[in-house]
């Protein structure tokens, strides 16, 4: 297999490209798509200071990576969520990134800085752990850019997140939400600007440049996100990509330029609908955010390990004195004590 | 050769020398959703692995909530 620009050994296919590439024409492709998604979507302008969510996992590594390649002055941010191994070695990949660069993250762990966990607001909550994990990402990062006079945060969604996403939307008509899904999400009173560098790359492929790059990210899938929907539909489209070649482009960017905008008279309205919380002053819908309700419900509580709270879904798992494996629902036993619980 | 698989990690021996797109073949696993990775470099599709390579197959498939 020859690449298609030098006829050099390829070292990577892409098919909905119809393209091979050696690894100096693969990186330069991905610099690219980068580069022409910041530039047709107004992602990023000279000289603004860009603020990266950081995993430690390949998309979020590889677009910092690519911000700093294209020049931007880009900064990260990680936060530790307390989901066992997995955090502590996501977090060893992004600290050791910057280190390695001489780069600026911030750094923010939910256990030492608000004295809860994801598995631990699971259990008490009843959710599932990607719902306050999401909530307190969203949250924490959408404040430490606005106090830290960030112009931007970047974000490692690709293709494939954004296509699963879209799926999901429109298997269930969530309309609201399809009306938000665009590579840029606009400044607004309480939010910095958010934008989506990835969205002209597919996993394999920021897989693939992480490799090329030798840049060393987390690799085992979150054990908390095991079986949720969101991977399911990726491996149904990936399913359908296998057979037909440039099939979740094609959704998403088609959707981008056909149907997205007969969803904004939505956003607009639920815009309209926020008002600062009473507490710490983020965009809300009701008297206190979603967030400063989820500390105060779950900050303080005894931590619950990571192994009993089950992965994708809500509830808990614990061991029935038989030995098998029980799951507890709503009324469970499992909620720790409320006693002895600090408050903010 | 060696083949690492992860999620869950684990290892399988298998006869060379193989195409890389039967041995995913014969893996049952989605070309779309892996990569093929020997020493610090990706193996293409119609690579031969040999019998006494040591390949990973790396999953890139990531479920995460922001």
């Amino acid at each position: 297999m020859k690449c298609t620009v030098c006829r050099g050994p390829a070292v990577i296919d892409l098919r909905r490209h119809n393209a091979n590439f050696c690894p100096d024409h693969f990186l330069k492709f991905c610099r690219d798509q980068v580069a022409r998604a910041i530039d047709e979507h107004h992602m990023i302008e000279p000289g603004e200071r860009v603020l990266v969510a950081v995993s430690g996992g390949k998309d979020s590594l590889a677009l910092w990576d690519l911000l700093l390649e294209l020049g931007y002055d880009a900064e990260g941010m990680t936060i530790g969520l307390g989901i066992g191994d997995y955090s502590a070695a996501s977090t060893e990949a992004a600290v050791g990134f910057a280190e390695r660069r001489g780069l600026e993250l911030r750094l923010i762990d939910l256990r030492d800085d608000f004295d809860y966990d994801v598995p631990t607001a699971s259990a008490v909550t009843r959710r599932v752990p990607c719902s306050s994990c999401g909530l307190s990402k969203r949250h924490l990062i959408d404040t430490a850019a606005l106090d830290g006079g960030y112009d931007v945060v970047a974000t490692g969604h690709n293709l494939d997140d954004e296509t699963a996403v879209l799926l999901g939307n429109v298997l269930h008509w969530h309309t609201e939400y399809l009306g938000r899904q665009q590579p840029v999400l606009g400044e607004r009173t309480g939010f910095p600007r958010k934008v989506k560098p990835l969205v002209r790359l597919a996993e394999r492929e920021t897989a693939a440049y992480c490799v090329l790059r030798g840049i060393d990210y987390i690799v085992d899938e979150c054990p908390m996100a095991e079986g949720n929907r969101h991977l399911r539909y990726k491996e149904a489209l990936n399913a359908i990509e296998a057979d037909s070649p440039g099939a979740k482009q094609a959704f998403y960017f088609g959707f981008l330029a056909r149907a997205a905008d007969r969803f904004s008279p939505e956003v607009d309205a639920a815009q309209q609908a926020l008002r600062p919380c009473a507490r710490c002053g983020s965009p809300t819908t009701g008297e206190v955010c979603a967030f400063c309700r989820l500390v105060d419900q779950v900050a303080g509580e005894d931590p619950v390990p990571v192994e009993l709270v089950r992965p994708g879904r809500a509830g808990v798992l614990s061991e029935r004195p038989g030995g098998r494996e029980s799951e507890r629902g709503s009324s469970g036993p499992l909620r720790s004590s409320k006693s002895g619980k600090r408050r903010r | 050769m060696r083949v690492l698989l992860r999620n869950p990690r684990r290892e399988l021996e298998i006869d060379g020398p193989l195409s890389v797109t039967k041995l995913l073949r014969r893996l049952d696993l989605n070309r779309e959703s892996v990569l093929v990775v020997r020493g610090d470099t990706l193996v293409p599709g119609d690579a031969v692995l040999a019998d006494d390579d040591v390949i990973e197959i790396r999953p890139v498939i990531s479920g995460g909530a922001l």
